[in-house]
């Protein structure tokens, strides 16, 4: 006997399940809307030129400024300590794991530096601020209590993982035959590594390393907690600063009412940062996929 | 000449060194972060703690209503994100596998996974809290939450739809079934461990966020459990936040309390998580 079939109610799921994967498309649609609706609103006040080039960022207090390059300045800043921990660390982990360590060992260590992907990022606002700060004090002196460098070096230990673990797929789909052609030219292990393997996986690393860049631009609990949220055009990772993220985060702790130019701003911020990230995203997928083209 | 070549010597134990160092150095960061939130917060873990609501004096303060929100949170978020991000992978995957529209979302879908949390909860400022005046509640935040964690749920189902050899497709449509009667009686119960981890890993996510709620307003002194999906909430990250932000050393230590029940509750999410998995090895091995 046939199982019962219903034409008109598989064609109903079908809509069901449409809409689903359709959803996925309105939530970018609805990102970049609220985004805009509110950034334009704010353009109308403040034109974009002062907004993107002004370096005075005050628009809390009474003398209101709304130049964004201290924020952008800050959120740099960290980001480049971050990356600065994280690439080299990341990308050497990788090599050792995928070109010298035992499968055994790869085993056990892949895991376990997988655990720092998934720490909650507001448990490494807490050890940056109450354990990698004070530990940095009695080495630099001058360290204010909040900094860019403190947030930073933990948003690195935050990303390790995706840099090594990304890096090592890459280096991991260089094909045999490249190694076994540098040995057979009498190169050793350590040339192989450096000379071939790692310039053949350029592109899957440095897809890595953009991609550990855009996470640690958006990330937002390390810098609110542990850099302080003092707008502040510098490049000294010692004095407490202020990121996009973090100038976000204090403005909606202000319970600031709908409509108004503070409410405006965290939008025309959020937007920016937005777009950073977006772009970053796209870079970084382009690479990968060229890396995918090359071997596979 | 000679020089070049202790040079080269040198290289080849260098760079394993190097390696392992960086390796180490990973390994003792997660170690060093332990052990520091064990000593300052192990001597607050009581069932007072657990059982307390947030106070202004820090030894009579809990973590009774923050826990009970995140956990109410998460059921929500699941209840949300399960049907929605498990409906669309099933599209993907089982009915339009090469259109355009499909690879549209399939590159859409990478990108949302990419983009910043605090974002999703700017959007769910915008829409839940006020377009839609779910106000600051527990609904707002989950389907902020469900939103977030959507891209995870649609990549991990969709990874779990494909191991599902196709012959038992064929086996089905053979026997006469539709296409949803065999996606529904053959490929989704082979696929639920698979979706099921997928998931947990979704929703450990989820509990351990805290900005997206800081934009939709949870952070308020909550002290009471949610009664209902239109309640005020708090959650353990947005308290242990809140903790950590004041400049007593007392309230530094609840967070640190926090935390520990915090990372206790995503150890046994992976934990659960991890065994699911190593049941269905088991299976496919026999």
């Amino acid at each position: 006997m046939a199982l019962p079939r219903n034409a008109g109610f598989e064609r109903a799921i079908e809509r069901f399940l449409f809409a689903c994967a359709s959803l996925s498309i309105l939530v970018t649609i609805g990102i970049v809307a609220v985004l805009a609706f509110q950034t334009i609103q704010f353009f109308r006040t403040v034109s974009p030129v002062e907004f993107l080039f002004g370096t005075t960022w005050t628009p809390l207090f009474f003398d209101k400024q709304f130049g964004v390059l201290p924020l952008v300045a800050g959120t740099v800043l960290v980001s480049v300590v971050a990356m600065a921990v994280a690439l080299p660390a990341g990308l050497l982990t990788a090599i050792y794991l995928s070109e010298y360590a035992p499968t055994s060992v790869r085993r056990v260590v892949k895991p376990v530096l997988e655990v720092l992907a998934g720490v909650p990022t507001v448990v490494y606002g807490y050890f940056a601020l109450l354990f990698v700060t004070p530990l940095l004090q009695q080495v630099i002196p001058g360290l204010a209590g909040f900094n860019a460098l403190s947030p930073g070096i933990v948003m690195g230990i935050m990303i390790l993982p995706m840099v090594s673990s990304l890096s090592e797929d890459a280096l991991h789909s260089v094909p045999r035959c490249l190694r076994e052609g540098a040995y057979a030219l009498g190169a050793t292990r350590a040339q192989t590594t450096v000379r071939v393997v790692v310039p053949a996986a350029f592109s899957g690393v440095s897809a890595a390393a953009i991609l550990a860049m855009s996470r640690a631009i958006g990330e937002t609990m390390i810098v609110t907690i542990a850099a302080g949220q003092q707008p502040r055009l510098t490049a000294s990772p010692l004095v407490p600063i202020e990121t996009m993220t973090a100038y976000i985060v204090q403005v909606s702790l202000g319970d600031t009412p709908a409509g108004t130019l503070e409410y405006q701003t965290i939008f025309a911020v959020g937007m920016l940062l937005f777009a950073s990230t977006f772009t970053l995203n796209l870079a970084s997928n382009w690479l990968r996929d060229r890396l995918r083209e090359e071997y596979i | 000449m000679m020089r070049r070549r202790r040079l080269n010597q040198l290289g080849e134990w260098a760079l394993p060194g190097a390696g392992l160092v960086a390796t180490f150095f990973g390994l003792a960061a997660l170690v060093a972060l332990l052990v520091d939130v064990a000593t300052d917060g192990l001597g607050r873990l009581s069932w007072q703690f657990l059982t307390s609501v947030p106070s202004r004096r820090p030894e009579a303060a809990g973590i009774y209503s923050a826990l009970v929100g995140s956990i109410f949170v998460m059921g929500l978020t699941a209840t949300i994100a399960i049907p929605v991000g498990v409906g669309a992978a099933v599209y993907l995957e089982e009915y339009a596998k090469r259109g355009r529209w499909a690879r549209l979302v399939e590159i859409n879908i990478t990108n949302l996974a990419g983009v910043p949390s605090i974002i999703y909860g700017m959007l769910g400022l915008a829409l839940f809290v006020r377009a839609l005046s779910f106000g600051r509640s527990v609904l707002a935040g989950a389907a902020t939450l469900a939103l977030l964690v959507l891209p995870v749920v649609i990549l991990s189902t969709r990874e779990a739809l494909r191991a599902v050899p196709p012959s038992l497709r064929e086996a089905s449509y053979a026997l006469g079934a539709s296409r949803w009667q065999t996606i529904w009686h053959q490929v989704l119960p082979v696929a639920v461990p698979g979706i099921l981890t997928g998931l947990i890993l979704a929703l450990s996510r989820a509990v351990g966020e805290t900005a997206p709620l800081v934009m939709i307003g949870a952070l308020t002194y909550v002290p009471f459990a949610p009664d209902g999906i239109w309640s005020p909430f708090t959650v353990l990250p947005i308290q242990i936040f809140n903790w950590v932000s004041r400049p007593q050393a007392e309230f530094h230590r609840n967070a640190a309390g926090g935390i520990i029940v915090l990372l206790g509750l995503l150890f046994l999410m992976n934990g659960l998580a991890a065994w699911i998995r190593d049941r269905v090895q088991v299976k496919a091995g026999q």
